[in-house]
C-alpha cells in the first residue's frame, strides 16, 4: 500500500516515520473492532477510511472508505455515528450530463452486494457529517461507528488527510483495481 | 400481374420512407452540430467580495478568469474543486499570475461575507469568493446559465442542500466564455485547458 504524506503537515522525519504506523494501526483497529462487534465474523472489510480535512468554520465534512463484501449474501449500511458532528448520514453525489450536481441521502442505506467492493469517494457516495464541532485537521485519528443490517456495528478509526492527498491515494487504489479485474 | 405490380409499388414506397428517414437523420445531425457552437454564457451581475468590495462583469476584463458556483455546506464537490483549483494555480505558478477566480455562493442565506472568506482562504488566498442578494445571486445563476436549487432535508433539522452547477467556467480576457472543466477532468487536462485560456487571453 502506498503512503500520501499530507502537505506541509509532517515534515520531520521522526513525523514520517510514525504516521505510516499511525496508519497501519487505523487500519487494524478497526478490523479488530469489526471482529469484536460484528456479528458476521469477519464478511466485511473496511480500507482507506479518510475524511477530508475541512476550511475552518465549514460546517460540514466528508468521509471515504470502501467496503468489501466477503459474505454471501448482501449487506447495508444503514447509519453513520460520531461524537465529532451533530449528524451523519450516508449521502450519493450524481453529477448529471448538463453538469448539475446533485447530493442527496441515502433513506435506505447503501447496499453492499455480495461479493462486491462499494468505493465511496469524491463525486459519488460519502460519510456526510454535518454541523461539525470539531474541526477535522490533517494527521487526526476520527472514531466513526458504522452500522450495517446484518455485521451490526462496526467501529473505524478515520484518519484525517488533506483533500488533495486523500484524492491521490484513492485514484492509485482505483488503478490498482481495474488492473486486477482486467487480469481475471 | 397486379401482385407483381402491387409489390414493386410497396418496394418505391419502402425506399422513398428509407430515404426520407435518411434526409431526416442527416438534418438532425446538422441541427445537433450547430447546438455545439459557443453558448451564451457569462453576462452582467453584481455581487460582493469576502472584504465588501462589489464586483461586477466590468472586473472580469483585461485577465482570464474562472468562475465556479457552489456553497459550504458541500462537504464533496465544492471543497474538492477549490482544492484542485488550488492545484492548477500552483502547477501554472508564473503563468497563471494573471488567472482571476471567483468562488460563486448559490446560498447567500448560510455563507455570510465572514464564512465566505475563510472557506475560500483556506483554499488559496487569491480565490475571490463572491456573495449577493438573493436577487443578485439568481442573475449571476441566469447569466453564468447556471443552475441552483433547493433542496430540503426531511431530518427535522431545518437543513438544506443545493444542487448546483459542477463545472468550473473558464472565461477570457473579454469577460467572453471560452471553455469549462467538468468536475471529472484530470489535473493534466483542467491545466491543457487553462493553458488554451491564457494563451488566448
Amino acid at each position: 500500500m502506498s503512503l500520501v504524506e499530507p502537505r506541509g503537515v509532517l515534515t520531520e522525519p521522526i513525523m514520517s516515520f510514525l504516521r505510516p504506523l499511525a496508519l497501519a494501526l487505523a487500519l487494524v483497529v478497526p478490523a479488530m473492532a469489526a471482529q469484536a462487534h460484528s456479528s458476521h465474523d469477519g464478511d466485511l472489510e473496511l480500507d482507506h477510511p479518510w475524511i477530508a480535512e475541512t476550511p475552518p468554520g465549514a460546517p460540514t465534512a466528508a468521509g471515504y472508505l470502501e467496503i468489501t463484501n466477503h459474505g454471501d449474501s448482501p449487506d447495508r449500511l444503514l447509519e453513520v455515528r460520531c461524537s465529532f458532528a451533530d449528524s451523519a448520514d450516508v449521502h450519493e453525489v450524481v453529477i448529471d450530463d448538463a453538469g448539475t450536481m446533485q447530493m442527496r441521502p441515502l433513506p435506505e442505506g447503501l447496499e453492499i452486494p455480495a461479493g462486491a467492493t462499494v468505493k465511496l469517494h469524491r463525486g459519488s457516495f460519502h460519510l456526510m457529517f454535518m454541523h461539525v464541532m470539531e474541526r477535522p485537521v490533517a494527521g487526526d485519528m476520527i472514531p466513526v461507528t458504522l452500522v450495517f443490517e446484518h455485521a451490526g456495528e462496526v467501529g473505524v478509526m478515520f484518519t484525517v488527510q488533506k483533500a488533495a492527498d486523500g484524492g491521490m491515494d484513492m485514484d492509485h487504489d482505483m488503478d490498482g483495481e481495474m488492473e486486477m479485474e482486467s487480469g481475471q | 400481374m397486379t401482385t407483381r405490380r402491387l409489390v414493386v409499388a410497396l418496394g418505391i414506397l419502402m425506399l422513398a420512407v428509407a430515404l426520407g428517414a435518411a434526409a431526416l437523420i442527416v438534418r438532425y445531425g446538422d441541427t445537433d452540430e450547430a447546438a455545439v457552437q459557443p453558448v451564451d454564457i457569462g453576462g452582467p451581475f453584481t455581487m460582493t467580495d469576502q472584504n465588501g468590495r462589489v464586483v461586477t462583469e466590468q472586473d472580469l476584463l483585461g485577465h482570464p478568469s474562472l468562475v465556479f458556483f457552489g456553497y459550504t455546506f458541500c462537504p464533496d464537490v465544492c471543497p474538492s474543486t477549490l482544492a484542485e483549483i488550488a492545484g492548477w494555480l500552483d502547477t501554472l505558478g508564473e503563468d497563471g499570475k494573471e488567472l482571476a477566480v471567483y468562488f460563486v455562493t448559490v446560498d447567500p442565506a448560510r455563507d455570510t461575507a465572514e464564512v465566505l472568506g475563510q472557506y475560500a482562504g483556506y483554499f488559496s488566498p487569491r480565490i475571490v469568493a463572491l456573495r449577493g442578494t438573493t436577487n443578485q445571486t439568481d442573475q449571476i445563476v441566469a447569466s453564468y446559465k447556471a443552475y441552483a436549487k433547493r433542496i430540503e432535508l426531511d431530518d427535522g433539522t431545518g437543513d438544506y442542500l443545493m444542487d448546483h452547477s459542477a463545472a468550473v467556467y473558464l472565461m477570457d480576457d473579454k469577460g467572453v466564455f471560452f471553455d469549462a472543466i467538468t468536475f471529472t477532468a484530470t489535473p493534466e487536462e483542467a491545466v491543457a485547458k487553462l493553458r488554451r485560456l491564457i494563451a488566448a487571453s
